[in-house]
């Protein structure tokens, strides 16, 4: 009797899991299907679970509904262009809060703190307006620049670069190694998890943000895929769901294929950032 | 140690200008310049026409309906979001507490949205929720039940917003809570069960205070995450319908061209609220949050 139970529950364990998967992973898969479907198809009544012929053309239409080349070729220069700044930025930054004591150090790493507090949605308006009378509008910099010292990065890595033992740098220095060569030999080779991590999430962050690119761009020139793909649903209409889900699938598909084949070091990056 | 050179002195700000600079350029010299600018009727197609106007944007603020309808509408919704949120986490993350297969599978499903940018959560949700050909109303009468109008009727659209955002976050939260459960030792356990302490009082005496740290993390990050809530209203409702989903951010964003004065009012409201709520959560949690 108790092995039955145990049995049962065990069943009942399994289920509830895969209930729970569905819930997640649906809503991805019937995206894909209702990508691949006829408008008729998309409106009948039980649903089409499957499409009778995969409608490619379907992503035609998406894609030469805007100009998609160059959201696309926006999105990639100004999320690469962004991880590389802060790098740049961000490395000697940590290493002189971790490595130095000299005056303001607390001072100014309370204030890279205090900026990590102060969201984007708060001043945005400011930033428009400084940007609008440097007259940079219609470049792609007022998305790129207003993120060139990441604050998250900063504390991250100088967390990090305070565990690597003063001793190695003393050695180092020993061997007449200055100052970038150590952070270029001994910091960044032993902090690549963080700075990995540092990484994964900027290109996540930037290349999926919204509100950023919407309060400060005016024209197409320069606007990323996340606008494009919002404005589908503007331009193919309320009904078309076909299309637009087409293009929203050109808009995860590189992410959920990078996730597929990395998803325990990824997952593990995130929450490694969430508990630290 | 011998006396330092001149380049020794200078170089940690040296180091640290780029980032400094990168900070008071485009944080904090923007929240002066936005203090400034709600105590002025602002121009925007000439500067000089500004007039300073004192407090009255504040006042305006305050004597608004609309202001008081997105000040509830973001309550609702920060408190919905972060509590629901919270207890499936903690419930999920105890569930999914063992090694297996499965369970990594589980967990790499429900993280995955956490990546994925809200413009595509929000329009797959829309087409979800539409009200005539969407799968959700298909399920909800196949099972016997009303169907709902979802993101388009006043009464349910918040709910809907909610029940989006809850679906997006849950799995990146239940893993951090997932984490925090594993690195608590195993003795500590066995110690318990030594004591034929029940599974109820295991956890509220020995799990719970345990990952406190890393609810208390979760509890800041969502609640300043929720009051910030725009791309999900932007997209799937624009506020509406009547209003009915128009939160802080979206507000100050509607006003962000026609009153730029009157935006950046709302905007240090925000700013206010949000650094409010930092200050009391480090304050009344400190006392009761174990830490390691």
């Amino acid at each position: 009797m108790a092995f039955q139970l145990r049995y049962l529950w065990r069943a009942l364990d399994f289920l509830i899991k895969a209930v729970v998967l569905i819930v997640f992973v649906f809503p991805f898969l019937w995206m894909i299907s209702t990508s691949l479907q006829t408008l008729e198809e998309t409106l009948n009544f039980p649903p089409t679970w499957i499409p009778a012929v995969p409608q490619w053309i379907n992503f035609v239409e998406a894609m030469t509904a805007g100009p998609f080349l160059t959201y696309f070729k926006n999105s990639v220069i100004i999320t690469v262009t962004i991880i590389v700044i802060q790098w740049a930025v961000m490395v000697p930054a940590a290493y002189a809060f971790a490595k130095y004591s000299f005056a303001g150090n607390k001072l100014f790493f309370s204030l890279v703190l205090l900026a990590f507090m102060i969201p984007g949605q708060v001043t945005f308006i400011p930033v428009y307006l400084m940007l609008a009378d440097w007259g940079i509008l219609n470049t792609l910099w007022p998305q790129i620049i207003p993120f060139m010292s990441n604050a998250f990065g900063i504390f991250l890595l100088r967390q990090f670069f305070m565990q690597i033992p003063q001793e190695l740098i003393e050695s180092a220095k020993l061997d007449n190694a200055n100052e970038f060569k150590i952070i270029w030999k001994i910091m960044i080779p032993m902090s690549i998890p963080a700075l990995a991590t540092i990484t994964l999430f900027s290109f996540v962050s930037h290349w999926n943000d919204y509100f950023w690119p919407l309060v400060m761009t005016d024209s197409t020139a320069v606007r990323p895929l996340t606008i494009g793909i919002a404005k589908l649903r503007e331009t193919e209409g309320i009904s078309n769901w076909h299309i637009i889900m087409a293009g929203n699938v050109v808009l995860v598909l590189p992410i959920l294929v990078v996730y597929a084949f990395a998803s325990k070091q990824i997952v593990k990056a995130f929450v490694y950032s969430g508990i630290k | 140690m011998g006396k330092k050179t001149f380049w020794e002195i200078i170089r940690p700000y040296v180091m640290i200008f780029p980032a400094m600079l990168g900070i008071f350029v485009f944080v904090i010299y923007p929240v002066f310049y936005l203090i400034r600018l709600s105590l002025y009727k602002y121009n925007l197609l000439n500067k000089a026409k500004s007039t300073f106007v004192g407090l009255s944007n504040y006042k305006q603020i305050f004597t608004r309906e609309d202001f008081y309808v997105a000040l509830t509408n973001t309550i609702v919704y920060t408190v919905g979001v972060v509590l629901i949120t919270m207890l499936l986490s903690v419930i999920i993350a105890l569930w999914l507490n063992k090694k297996g297969f499965f369970n990594g599978l589980v967990q790499a499903g429900i993280f995955t949205p956490h990546i994925i940018s809200i413009v595509s959560i929000a329009l797959v949700w829309m087409w979800l929720m539409e009200p005539s050909y969407g799968l959700l109303n298909f399920v909800l009468k196949s099972v016997g039940l009303p169907p709902s109008k979802w993101l388009q009727s006043s009464s349910t659209a918040m709910m809907s917003v909610m029940i989006v955002s809850i679906w997006h976050s849950v799995g990146y939260y239940s893993l951090i809570v997932l984490a925090a459960l594993q690195s608590i030792p195993p003795s500590i356990y066995e110690a318990a069960a030594l004591d034929n302490a029940s599974k109820f009082k295991t956890f509220y005496k020995i799990t719970l205070p345990l990952i406190s740290p890393q609810l208390f993390f979760i509890l800041i990050i969502m609640t300043i995450g929720s009051f910030k809530v725009f791309d999900t209203v932007r997209i799937m409702t624009g506020g509406g319908p009547n209003n009915a989903t128009t939160t802080l951010v979206y507000y100050i964003y509607k006003f962000r061209t026609t009153n730029i004065g009157y935006a950046s009012a709302t905007g240090v409201v925000l700013m206010i609220i949000v650094a409010i709520l930092t200050f009391v959560y480090f304050k009344v949690l400190s006392k009761r949050i174990h830490y390691q």
